[in-house]
């Protein structure tokens, strides 16, 4: 019981991980309807930019303050230079564009860096771990990603029930013609949700860096996990990217955990062990395709 | 002016291609992209440096390497193949990293009568069944390192270990290797993802099993990924690691830091075993690149050294392919590892240690040689060989 306890807050890290990915590209799809393969790149940024500063000054918080507006700063300078040419075009094109984009910039961060992973440490007042419950020991570091998480599901949830611009977005999100007649700066709002998006990811590979690999392609892994977040939620929607993340995080923890041992009440425990890891890693794909057959259009899908 | 760049050139390339006539061509497929590309970085390096130590020779006749990168793609591993034997006109191919490339390049190689002599893959099938006499494993056989651990981990006494592994062909392999020579109980065996970064869900499983010890192999940046989480969540002071050399080396343990010290792994070689020829490799690497040769380096080195004295005995002609064979088999080079033969099967014969992780004066983390596990080892799959 008590192990599944610290399963259930391991599905909940993975699950925030993965919206802190998924709702920048679910936002730029729903309000850009770009496809930005290369999201994955800014997690790399984020984590690069995060560990060099934290391993010159010794601080994961300035690592942390340096990384994310210099991902935001690429981001907007991609959308302004490259994907700006793309919004007319189909998404054939804008899938081939952002997909030539990954290769450039992992190639530009292994001149800039180097083949050698970088190294970065739990920042140590966020190291060892809590007895949450007697007998649940969680690491702090992975009850701080949960933390931030929820604190960036909040902000975005004011943002765009509270603000100003928030609701530029939403109505962006709807009826872009419309919003631009209004006198709107469209292109001024697409800059900006591109760069929060970037953002997002940055914040992701920061929070990863720490327990992940920092290495060139990182972003990849964690990309397609996202689309699959993504098309659950519903395209376009915040809320859904919130609630698909979670299932995707549950879904796939529980299904590594205990898909072998309930598989091993039926076969052999050999077969079980290789049948329950392949099935595990096809679960969170197995959910994605009854989530489309009942709603093809995802669990939240955004009105447009 | 321009007569004058124009003859220049004209020199140049008459000098190049004379030059080309002359070297033995000998092709390297490896691996230089992707997030492995360090591990054909460095093999190319070793072998390169045996080059540059012959100016410019191997058995003091002139060579050229050709290197291209498969991107650890069997399909673009076989076209590179293709190209260096038909247009290249190579008859000696080398560096192939991954197993699977290799078992798709290795066969078409030796069946059109060219020599492969392999500085890391070693697949359980080209030992045994698919074993040919124009093919030599200079590294190990794949379980080879797995299987020192397993005896070791027996010999220290612990009896309930737990087992992790991406489930793909070399993971069952590996341990199947281990558990050739642990004789102990095994508290659970789990196969993972491959690629796969988070390892919080299997860490907390493992936990509850509460093993002994815990032997993993995840090559790669999962491996970094594991050891890292594997200290995070505090494991690492109640139940010992162990792992094969792979998630060990000097550039992973670069990335890992501190998570890594005090872990036991198994390795052919070591950057402070102590032969003279290894000392005087590992100081002229470090000269020479900047940085501590990892094992894979070592591979590529000795590769490097077995071609030289095969081409040394045929005097230079390769074309002699009977003696330029018997000659590879003799193994007659000054290894690096200090007691190196083949089997029948053309692979190692050769002593496997354990190796502890150390950080050293400077702070840099590397290995220091523990124990010999296995004097004159060769692998389980040479009784298939029909050689």
């Amino acid at each position: 019981m008590l192990l599944f306890i610290e399963q259930l807050l391991n599905g909940l890290q993975l699950g925030v991980m993965l919206f802190l990915m998924s709702a920048g590209l679910t936002l730029v799809f729903g309000i850009m309807q770009v496809i930005n393969l290369a999201h994955g790149s800014f997690y790399m940024i984020g984590a690069y930019v995060a560990a060099t500063v934290a391993i010159r000054s010794g601080s994961f918080l300035l690592g942390m303050a340096v990384a994310l507006p210099v991902a935001a700063a690429v981001g907007m300078l991609m959308e302004l230079t490259i994907l700006r040419r793309l919004y007319k075009r189909d998404h054939l094109d804008q899938v081939l564009a952002t997909f030539g984009l990954i290769f450039f910039f992992n190639e530009l961060t292994r001149i800039i860096w180097g083949r050698q992973p970088l190294f970065m440490d739990v920042p140590s007042w966020l190291g060892g771990a809590v007895e949450l419950l007697p007998g649940v020991h969680y690491p702090v570091y992975r009850l701080a990603i949960i933390l931030v998480g929820i604190f960036v599901a909040l902000f975005l949830y004011l943002l765009f029930s509270r603000t100003r611009l928030g609701m530029q977005i939403r109505a962006g999100a709807s009826n872009r013609e419309m919003v631009a007649a209004l006198g709107v700066n469209i292109r001024l709002l697409y800059t900006l949700v591109f760069g929060l998006g970037t953002m997002l990811a940055a914040l992701a590979g920061i929070m990863a860096g720490p327990i992940l690999a920092v290495e060139v392609g990182m972003g990849e892994s964690i990309l397609i996990l996202t689309f699959v977040v993504i098309v659950i939620g519903g395209i376009g929607s915040v809320r859904g990217a919130l609630v698909g993340a979670l299932l995707v995080g549950m879904v796939d923890t529980l299904g590594r955990v205990y898909l072998p041992d309930i598989l091993s009440l039926l076969v052999s425990s050999a077969t079980a062990d290789t049948l329950g890891a392949s099935l595990a890693s096809m679960s969170v794909y197995i959910l994605m395709a009854i989530v489309l057959t009942c709603k093809p259009a995802g669990l939240f899908p955004a009105q447009s | 002016m321009q007569k004058i760049v124009f003859s220049l050139l004209i020199l140049l390339f008459s000098l190049s291609s004379a030059q080309a006539a002359d070297s033995i061509k000998i092709g390297m497929i490896t691996t230089l992209s992707t997030k492995a590309g360090y591990l054909g970085e460095d093999i190319r390096d070793g072998f390169k440096l045996a080059i540059e130590q012959g100016k410019g020779t191997l058995g003091s006749f002139p060579v050229e390497l050709l290197v291209e990168d498969d991107g650890r793609k069997p399909e673009k591993g076989r076209q590179i193949a293709e190209r260096f034997m038909k247009r290249d006109k190579a008859q000696i191919l080398t560096g192939i990293v991954f197993s699977n490339v290799a078992m798709a390049v290795v066969p078409k190689i030796v069946r059109s009568g060219a020599f492969y002599i392999s500085p890391n893959a070693g697949p359980s099938k080209l030992a045994g069944k698919g074993c040919d006499k124009n093919y030599f494993n200079v590294a190990w056989q794949n379980d080879n390192l797995h299987e020192a651990v397993g005896k070791y981990v027996t010999e220290q006494g612990f009896k309930n270990v737990y087992l992790l592994a991406p489930n793909y062909p070399a993971g069952k392999d590996a341990l199947a290797g281990f558990k050739r020579f642990y004789k102990g109980g095994i508290a659970g065996e789990v196969y993972t993802t491959l690629g796969q970064s988070d390892y919080a869900a299997e860490l907390a499983s493992l936990r509850a099993a509460k093993p002994d010890a815990v032997y993993f192999f995840l090559p790669g940046g999962m491996g970094i990924n594991f050891i890292k989480q594997y200290a995070q969540a505090g494991l690492n002071k109640s139940t010992p690691l162990f792992g094969p050399a792979f998630s060990f080396d000097e550039r992973i343990l670069k990335a890992v830091g501190d998570a890594a010290v005090g872990v036991v792994n198994g390795s052919q070689w070591s950057a402070d075993l102590d032969t003279p020829e290894n000392k005087a490799f590992v100081a002229a690497f470090r000269t020479a690149y900047g940085r501590t040769p990892t094992l894979y380096a070592s591979q590529g080195y000795d590769a490097a050294l077995l071609i030289g004295s095969a081409l040394k005995s045929v005097n230079g002609d390769v074309n002699k392919a009977d003696e330029f064979r018997a000659a590879l088999e003799k193994a007659d080079f000054p290894t690096v590892r200090g007691n190196f033969s083949f089997g029948k099967n053309h692979h190692p014969v050769q002593d496997i240690y354990v190796r502890e992780v150390v950080k050293d004066g400077q702070g840099n983390y590397t290995n220091h040689l523990l124990k010999k596990v296995f004097t004159n080892h060769s692998d389980a799959y040479g009784g298939e060989c029909g050689m």
